[in-house]
């Protein structure tokens, strides 16, 4: 049965989501925001590592949850497994409303002007979908702003000569440096390099009702327990909520969207709280379920005009799935630098994204957010032993000398890696699941070689011993993760992606993407920031078409 | 009492694919036979088998000046977690316990628990390097146990104490951490208000 019809529904309130169902609430169109989990809860505000979405051992605290969620991955050798959320494999993000951006690190990275042009400075790469995006920095320019203050970002460009130009100063100032980054910021100095603090999602000052961070060791992986930290939930989810149409419906899963034999979309079809089918109709659809799942959610929305799901009659849907090779370099040095106030992560240097002979975009470095005592247990030098009383020495002497310099690296977008569905394995309410399979293309190992060469170098300036990269592992690997992009891709040639340049699925009129999918390529940067932008870029133009009761 | 639930689990896992194949191991009907009706401090592991673990935990993180393995209670975080969220190592430990027990009767002859700890060490260092006899572990990696094991062992030392080890916050003593982690308390650095 059907329920009554509204104007939108969204599928998703993560970072992305959030955004659309405020922007679209607020002009007075009627939203219905579908989201699989739930509302962070004030018992989800722990410091329990084994529980946190950075080391989910003991499973993700903000989704999804094991019991009832599969993916299939295909390696190299052709082999498959399912995986559960807590595994590594699954490349899981989160599940829950304000996704991603409830336990993520809060950088807030603006693209540079340079990533949206790759094609253009970088010419063609071999077996890559290299790509211009279809906008350009100066066209996102004022919805990154909006992003910033909607939101609220920490921030100082003063020393970064890097970035594309800005209209506004950020709306709060940057957090200082901790003591390591004081350390490195000298060195990296000395060396000619351009550090400068890294622009965050979180409050330095009081901000929008929403105090100032409270500095705890835990923050990545983890809930803020104070709302500093801004993600969709705690900022634009309740401006939309208070207007008295937006509707959040939560423990929702859709499985289809329904699209008509005129080639409309015309509803929604979805597991409730209670595992009830429903189907919600509405004049337009937002997909915003993350890179991995708004794939899915299309491929598995098969039609008349659409059979091999909408908007995928090309065969782009799912394909050239990125994230970030992490890359860099530890070490240790003489004095203590470990401070009982996190959240660790202060100090960024932009010298080695673009620009660089043979290399096609490059990465920022950072120092890292404070890792808890099981993730070090990780941390070695190559030969350390790995137990015993070497182990225990190790965890004494060296957990508080720590420093470390690490960063994504850009990664060149190709078609083989991709998010397809599983023709037989299927999740807990009966829906085909993700099927992840590829690699990423040869081009990221180069960079992220590169990148953790310099990481190391910065590292052995200063003094440090034993230090080690964590460079690229040598045997290729699929790419998505926790910065999982790039499957439905924006572009002008229907021939060559899947929606056009406000987000709207080619040839589906009342179907719009708005989420890390649509990034064309992913930068040297964490995206949030960008699938911000990107998400008020994609309602401003809804908001635009809008004539009253329907799409113009 | 508690097997019925496992092998449901077991099951479920099996037919989805992912059960046994990270560690090459175990069949459903197998497990049948683990039926354990003695009461015991343990959820999962049998007496003999918990005798076993507690001295190859205590291996990988032993006592010294500060707190090992089995003062922080690890074996307890262990088995709890095997009789919830990791249902799934079941057939890991159950199976590579025995081939370990087996393989230091028949390289050591004796069990694991009486030799001294140096050999002790040199009994793990044959596993974690898939040097034991290969009959006595058939298909199944010897090192994939170990590695399980060791991790599960760290987690145990590590983790949250609300999941049964790290027993008085053992670890973040020894490594001079703030413990617990009060929200909103540790925000002062050493010199420099923050
Ligand atoms: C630990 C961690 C640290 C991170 N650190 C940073 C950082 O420092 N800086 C940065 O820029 N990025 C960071 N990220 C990444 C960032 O969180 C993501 O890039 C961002 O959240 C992606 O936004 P999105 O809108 O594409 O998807 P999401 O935020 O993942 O939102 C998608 C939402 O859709 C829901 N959904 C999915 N499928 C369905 C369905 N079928 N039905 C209903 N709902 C569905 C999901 O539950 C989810 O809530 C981090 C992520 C994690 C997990
Ligand atoms: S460190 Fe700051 S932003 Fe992070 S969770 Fe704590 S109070 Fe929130």
């Amino acid at each position: 049965m059907s329920l009554p019809k509204v104007n939108v529904v969204i599928v998703g309130a993560g970072a992305g989501g959030g955004i659309v169902a405020k922007e679209l609430a607020t002009a007075g169109l009627s939203v219905v925001l579908l989201e699989r989990g739930e509302w962070p809860r004030y018992d989800d505000h722990n410091d329990d590592e084994l529980n946190s979405q950075r080391t989910p051992v003991l499973g993700n605290p903000f989704g999804p949850d094991d019991k009832r969620h599969r993916r299939v991955v295909v390696y190299n050798n052709g082999s498959t497994r399912v995986v559960l959320p807590s595994e590594g494999g699954y490349n899981n993000n989160a599940g829950c409303v304000g996704g991603g951006a409830v336990s993520y690190g809060a950088m807030a990275w603006r693209f540079m002007p340079q990533d949206f042009r790759l094609r253009s400075i970088y010419g063609e790469v071999k077996d890559s979908t290299l790509a211009d995006w279809p906008i350009s920095y100066d066209d996102l320019e004022p919805y990154y702003e909006k992003a910033e203050y909607e939101l609220g970002v920490a921030g100082d460009y003063t020393n970064n000569p890097f970035c594309g130009p800005r209209k506004k100063p950020f709306p709060m100032p940057a957090f200082p440096y901790n003591k390591e980054a004081l350390l490195i910021e000298k060195t990296a100095t000395r060396m000619g390099l351009h550090p400068f603090p890294i622009p965050m999602l979180r409050n330095s000052v009081p901000y929008n009702g929403r105090p100032a961070c409270i500095h705890m060791r835990s923050c990545v992986g983890f809930a803020c327990p104070i709302n500093a930290k801004a993600g969709s939930h705690n900022t634009v989810l309740p401006i939309a909520m208070a207007t008295g149409h937006c509707e959040v419906r939560t423990g929702c899963v859709a499985s289809e969207i329904v699209v008509d034999d005129r080639g409309r979309a015309r509803s929604v079809r979805y597991f409730d709280a209670k595992n009830r089918g429903q189907e919600q109709p509405a004049d337009l659809v937002v997909v915003s379920a993350s890179a991995t799942e708004t794939a899915r959610l299309l491929l598995n929305s098969k039609s008349k005009l659409f059979p091999n799901g909408a908007g995928n009659n090309n065969d782009w849907v799912g394909r050239n799935l990125q994230g970030h090779l992490y890359v860099g370099a530890a070490g240790f040095l003489e004095d203590e630098v470990y401070e009982e106030a996190g959240p660790g992560a202060t100090l960024a240097i932009c010298d080695f994204n673009h620009g660089i002979p043979g290399l096609i975009g490059g990465g920022a470095l950072c120092n890292e957010f404070i890792p808890l005592p099981y993730l070090f247990t990780n941390m070695r030098p190559p030969g350390e032993p790995r137990w015993g009383k070497a182990h225990k020495d190790f965890q004494r002497r060296y957990y508080k000398r720590l420093v470390r310099l690490h960063g994504p690296v850009q990664e060149i977008p190709n078609f083989a890696a991709r998010v397809s569905v599983d023709p037989t394995v299927k999740d807990a309410w009966g829906i085909p699941v993700c099927r992840l399979s590829g690699t990423r293309h040869p081009a990221d190992f180069q960079q992220g070689d590169f990148l953790s060469k310099q990481a190391e170098a910065i590292l052995k300036e200063m003094g440090a011993t034993r230090v080690w990269r964590s460079g690229p592992s040598p045997t290729p690997s699929l790419s998505g993760g926790q910065h999982q992009a790039g499957t439905c891709r924006m572009g002008d040639d229907p021939k060559t992606s899947v929606t056009d340049r406000h987000g709207r699925i080619h040839q589906i009129d009342n179907l719009f993407v708005a989420d890390g999918s649509l990034n064309v390529s992913n930068g040297g940067f964490n995206p949030a920031l960008t699938i911000m932008a990107l998400a008020y870029w994609v309602s401003h133009h809804i908001k635009a078409g809008w004539k009253g009761s329907q799409l113009r | 009492m508690i097997t019925p639930v496992s092998r449901r689990a077991a099951m479920k896992w099996a037919a989805a694919g992912t059960f046994g194949l990270a560690a090459g191991i175990g069949t459903t009907a197998g497990l049948a036979r683990w039926i354990r009706t003695e009461p015991a401090p343990y959820r999962f592991f049998s007496e003999a088998e918990a005798r076993l673990l507690i001295p190859i935990c205590e291996q990988i993180i032993p006592r010294d000046d500060t707190p090992g393995a089995t003062d922080a209670g690890v074996i307890f975080y262990i088995d709890r977690q095997l009789s919830s969220v990791f249902q799934r190592h079941q057939p890991t430990y159950r199976l590579g316990l025995d081939a370990f027990r087996k393989t230091c009767l028949q390289v050591y002859k004796s069990p694991f628990e009486q030799l001294e700890f140096a050999r002790q060490t040199e009994a793990l260092r044959l596993i974690e390097s898939n040097k034991a006899p290969k009959e006595l572990w058939g298909d199944r990696s010897q090192s994939a146990f170990f590695n399980l094991v060791l991790d599960h062992t760290k987690q145990g030392f590590y983790g949250s104490p609300r999941h049964g080890g790290n027993r008085d916050y053992a670890s973040y003593r020894m490594m001079g951490l703030a413990y617990p982690n009060l929200i909103g308390q540790n925000r002062y650095a050493a010199g420099r208000p923050i």
